[in-house]
């Protein structure tokens, strides 16, 4: 296990890159803690791939430096990083048992034979797959295969960090929450340091205890999944995370007043904010009620332990979210909850202030 | 709604059974014919029974030729398929290098046979062809219209020349359809190059690979039109294939009879061994 340092990592997939727009990796600078749980999230393109790839030596970055537990590793290659990855097809030997697939990786890293089959056997009753040991790899089912795809990297007991590339991709869902519960409880039971990829932000929150998010090559926050959803610290974050995402809409600041068109909102404090300013608050804070500032209905979706409202505030879209059992008013007007609203200037948060 | 049950359906495959009929089996029926027959010309034939195929089945010179044959086609597959898959591993798999490689392994494949035999003629000639040429320049004899061996030996490079970059283009098809994750997989488990070949790429290739074996397989125990431009099945008969022979008696003697018999045992071998190579490899396949 080890702690991962990022250094000022900078990644592009051209031979010289000149602007910011060429690297597929802008800026990346981040510790993993030994034994953490982290996602990278984020959407297709944003890098997030790039970086496990160079965490696992895959890729060599254009700039920057790569530590394991202090030492500098961004020469090492892959094999010498001793890390796990789980790439997001399922990767088997198809000649090969589950257990020689199972046993290839310390085979070839010359390891004796009675190791090999004590580690192969420890390793089949973490991934459960003991009683298919004998079986031909090819004849099993995507998860099956994924476990096996994870088991690779388990078996090496010293391995550095695991990382997974949206593991869950082609799995079907009821084994996904199952596949991904074992996760977690492997983490639990082992201490690995994991790096979870994926767009999909319920596997995200569920999996880690920090996520990172990525838009467009570069960190924009990284936090706990309430921090993530409270005080989301990008408005990209906002709209990422949460169903619906973020209300975000043009406000300008007056002291301890923001004005909507013709609306004013009372805000918590007075925050310092210029350039283009605008005002977030998640559907959950926009309480729907009888006072307030006048919306019109455009559609209610009902979820089943919730209903989303979509309304027009002042000519511009709004969701809000209501409880199950509740209703619509006939002339609904909107109130925003204090404790939800964020404000943003070029779209970063900036601080509420007193 | 209800459904009619009848046979009109086969009316529809009618068309292809015809096609079938006049491009495949009715040829095949005439030579049928002409083995159990004797003829001296003139349309005037005679039963002959089993006669010919008693005749082949005890002659040295159809034996000999069926021997040669089968030597042939195992150096060739010897040389071409290690060959072909060693140089679809060495192929570029991105980028301009592409295009460039593919064209040049096609180019071989688009030249009609007998082109390739008489290029190779000339190539190999002592008086003006490059390759005889300088050959004895550098003081190897090599002549051969008189060198039996040399005569294999300029056969054999030739149908290596022709026909490698099949396997080839086959394996290189294998190889791109591997997917990308395999090969960074195969890194983090830390394998050798030759681990990623024995369990990564040639389980991939084994497909294109059967298909490959049999393909030169057929095409090598029916050679005909590069040896016959080459050396004539010479010199003497060392290189009488069994289709060179085949021709030499249908044509050559006019021995309509004996060579009807003969295409028939030629034709059921190619059959035989093509089903046996099928069934061992598909089997194969399956156990694993």
């Amino acid at each position: 296990m080890a702690r991962i340092d990022v250094n000022h990592v900078r990644h592009s997939y051209l031979p010289n890159p000149q602007k910011d727009a060429d690297f597929a990796l802008r800026e990346v600078h981040h510790t993993f803690e030994d034994g953490g749980a982290y996602a990278l999230l984020g959407p297709s393109g944003c890098g997030k791939t790039t970086l496990l790839n160079i965490i696992s030596g895959l890729l060599h970055p254009s700039h920057g430096q790569l530590l394991f537990n202090g030492k500098d590793v961004t020469n090492l290659s892959t094999q010498e990083r001793n890390i796990a990855q789980v790439f997001q097809f399922p990767v088997i030997y198809d000649t090969m048992t589950v257990y020689d697939n199972l046993a290839f990786p310390l085979r070839n890293r010359g390891v004796p034979e009675a190791d090999v089959d004590r580690k192969v056997r420890e390793t089949l009753e973490m991934i459960d797959l003991a009683s298919w040991a004998r079986k031909k790899a090819r004849g099993l089912t995507a998860d099956q295969k994924q476990k096996i795809s994870l088991g690779r990297g388990l078996v090496r007991s010293d391995v550095n960090a695991i990382l997974f590339d949206e593991p869950l991709t082609v799995i079907d869902p009821h084994m996904k929450w199952v596949l991904r519960s074992q996760l977690k409880q492997l983490h639990r039971r082992f201490g690995y340091t994991m790096v979870y990829v994926t767009h999909d932000q319920t596997e995200a929150l569920t999996f880690a205890d920090q996520v990172v998010v990525m838009y467009d090559g570069g960190i924009v926050q990284i936090g706990t999944p309430a921090e993530l959803f409270e005080r989301p610290r990008h408005t990209f974050v906002g709209y990422f995370i949460g169903s619906p995402g973020m209300n975000v809409m043009p406000v300008a600041i007056d002291g301890k007043t923001a004005t909507l068109g013709s609306q004013r909102i009372e805000l918590p404090g007075a925050p310092k904010a210029s350039g283009a300013v605008e005002l977030g608050i998640r559907p959950e804070y926009v309480r729907l009620g009888r006072e307030g500032m006048a919306v019109s209905i455009s559609k209610v979706e009902d979820l089943g332990r919730h209903k989303v409202v979509r309304a027009k505030l002042e000519g511009r879209d709004i969701a809000a979210v209501i409880g199950e059992d509740e209703t619509v008013p006939a002339e609904p007007k909107v109130r925003f909850d204090p404790a939800g609203i964020n404000i943003y200037a070029d779209s970063w948060r900036v601080e509420m202030g007193a | 709604m209800d459904k009619t049950w009848n046979n009109k359906a086969w009316f529809l495959v009618l068309p292809v059974l015809v096609l079938v009929a006049f491009t495949a089996v009715i040829p095949l029926m005439t030579v049928v014919n002409y083995s159990v027959q004797d003829t001296f010309g003139n349309n005037v034939f005679t039963w002959a029974g089993t006669e010919w195929f008693e005749e082949l089945l005890s002659s040295s010179r159809f034996w000999e030729a069926m021997v040669r044959n089968l030597i042939f086609s195992f150096i060739i597959l010897a040389i071409e398929v290690p060959l072909g898959i060693f140089i679809a591993l060495n192929m570029p798999k991105k980028g301009w290098g592409v295009p460039v490689c593919l064209v040049l392994m096609s180019l071989p494949l688009l030249i009609p046979w007998n082109v390739v035999g008489t290029i190779w003629q000339v190539f190999g000639r002592n008086d003006i062809g490059l390759l005889g040429y300088y050959l004895n320049a550098i003081g190897i004899d090599y002549n051969y219209v008189q060198d039996p061996f040399d005569a294999w030996v300029t056969i054999i490079v030739m149908d290596v020349w022709h026909w490698t970059s099949l396997v080839v283009l086959l394996c290189y098809a294998g190889l791109v359809s591997i997917p990308d994750a395999f090969y960074q997989a195969a890194k983090i488990d830390g394998a050798s190059r030759w681990a990623v070949f024995r369990y990564i790429q040639l389980p991939k290739m084994q497909r294109v690979l059967l298909i490959a074996v049999l393909l030169r397989f057929m095409d090598s125990f029916m050679i005909y039109t590069e040896p016959f431009v080459v050396t004539g099945g010479g010199p003497g008969n060392s290189t009488t294939f069994l289709s060179i022979d085949l021709v030499k008696t249908a044509l050559g003697q006019f021995d309509l009879g004996p060579a009807a018999a003969m295409s028939l045992v030629y034709f059921l071998i190619i059959l035989l061994l093509s089903w046996v190579f099928y069934t061992v490899m598909t089997n194969y396949d399956a156990e694993r």
